[in-house]
């Protein structure tokens, strides 16, 4: 019934043997034990699981692990020295944009998103950006204020 | 919740998924970017005996101009579309739909065609395509099918697919420069799925004037000549729609066509 399955986790090769029901999200936390990524909902509404599939956001929970094979998959451990998120992080800290941090992992992921593809965006398209990732502890408004630090600190230094 | 067992294939070809689709009957089922299957999985809604991975198929892969219109293939992503790595031959109104679908990490592997076969009422897609009246190109053991969007679904999820069929693409005639279009979605929350969608699309060197009451919980509303549509008239498409006039949902999908008309004569 398991499916080998070969793929690139955070740079570095990475290979198990899976049930096809198994997601992504739960392939990285039971057999990869990288639990920073956080399972939510379940059902793609949250955010929290959100990782980079080849370089661009995904629902890790909604995403079967073996539809991964071959694919480069990076998650909030492997964006550790990735300069971006590293900004990130400090502006986050700064305008205290997390409480109890559980969506914190998927918001990072985001943010980073957004940073990169929309050097322009406002704040009502951070916004609407983020509306895929839900957060209870903090109204968003630090991680709005967060992500347009970052985006306007990667403005003047253009 | 996770889901409940299934075995699972990557064919290489469209052939050969066809043939697993054929064989598998009843307890098999096509899944490309999983989006919409991901989440019913999930909560057992459904509970196939094997998946079928179509998304890297290089037939539904690609995108191509065909003079008069575009091919998208099923395997379109609804962030390609927004970020127009794939042709628009609809003036801009194909990636506007796109960026209000979900959000940008379901848009990654969301799909055009699997959003089409899923067949949600409110989902963006099955409208849009409704409104513009594309030809859905279908492939099945008996060969090819083109289907025009606008009976393609049948109801809340029901289409006109045999269940042997799989949907490779789109074809989507091209707007002319005098074509003036408007889309309005309303919905309480960015990315969550449409209370109602207003569309309307008028192109005189095509000769097509139509609008599109949607996300009324069935197949889409079309109004096939919309030349002349004045808010009577609009009330009189949302009531022919099944929408009774004095309800909330009646009032909304008014207003949504009216801004979608109204946005389609300011353009």
């Amino acid at each position: 019934m398991k499916t080998p399955l070969s793929l690139t986790v955070n740079g570095a090769p990475a290979e198990a043997q899976v049930e096809p029901r198994t997601s992504l999200a739960d392939l990285l936390r039971e057999h990869l034990m990288l639990t920073g990524t956080n399972v939510g909902c379940e059902h793609g509404v949250c955010g929290a699981c959100t990782v980079l599939v080849d370089g661009a956001p995904a629902r890790s929970c909604i995403t079967l692990a073996v539809a991964c094979d071959g694919a480069d998959v990076r998650t909030i451990e492997g964006l550790d020295d990735d300069p971006v998120a590293e900004r990130l992080r400090e502006a986050f800290s700064a305008e205290h944009a997390l409480q109890c941090g559980y969506c914190t992992p998927g918001m990072l992921v985001t943010a980073r998103d957004i940073v990169m593809r929309l050097p322009d965006a406002d704040e009502p398209r951070v916004r609407e950006e983020l509306a895929g990732n839900l957060c209870r502890c903090t109204g968003y408004v630090g991680i709005v204020r967060a992500i347009l630090r970052v985006l306007a600190e990667r403005k003047g230094g253009r | 919740m996770k889901p409940a067992r299934f075995a699972y294939e990557r064919p290489r070809s469209l052939e050969a998924a066809i043939r697993l689709l054929a064989d598998g009957g009843d307890g098999a089922k096509l899944i490309a970017g999983g989006q919409s299957l991901g989440p019913i999985l999930n909560f057992r809604l459904a509970q196939p005996e094997l998946l079928i991975d179509v998304r890297a198929l290089p037939e539904l892969g690609v995108a191509r101009d065909e003079g008069d219109a575009v091919f998208l293939g099923a395997a379109t992503t609804h962030s390609a579309v927004e970020d127009g790595r794939v042709p628009d031959p609809t003036r801009g109104l194909l990636p506007a739909v796109a960026r209000t679908i979900a959000y940008r990490a379901v848009r990654n592997r969301g799909t055009l065609g699997g959003s089409l076969a899923h067949a949600d009422p409110a989902a963006d897609w099955v409208n849009a395509m409704a409104l513009l009246d594309v030809e859905i190109v279908a492939q099945g053991p008996r060969g090819e099918r083109r289907l025009r969007a606008s009976d393609f679904v049948r109801g809340p999820l029901t289409t006109a697919l045999a269940a042997d069929e799989i949907v490779v693409g789109v074809r989507i005639r091209k707007l002319s420069a005098r074509a003036r279009w408007g889309q309005y979605k309303f919905n309480r929350k960015p990315g969550e799925f449409a209370e109602a969608i207003g569309g309307f699309v008028h192109d005189p060197e095509l000769e097509v004037a139509r609008a599109l009451v949607g996300a009324i919980g069935d197949a889409p509303y079309v109004v096939a000549d919309a030349t002349r549509l004045d808010e009577p008239a609009m009330h009189a498409a949302v009531a022919s729609a099944g929408l009774a006039p004095g309800t909330y949902e009646h009032q909304i999908h008014f207003v949504a066509l009216k801004r979608a008309a109204a946005q389609a004569r300011a353009a």
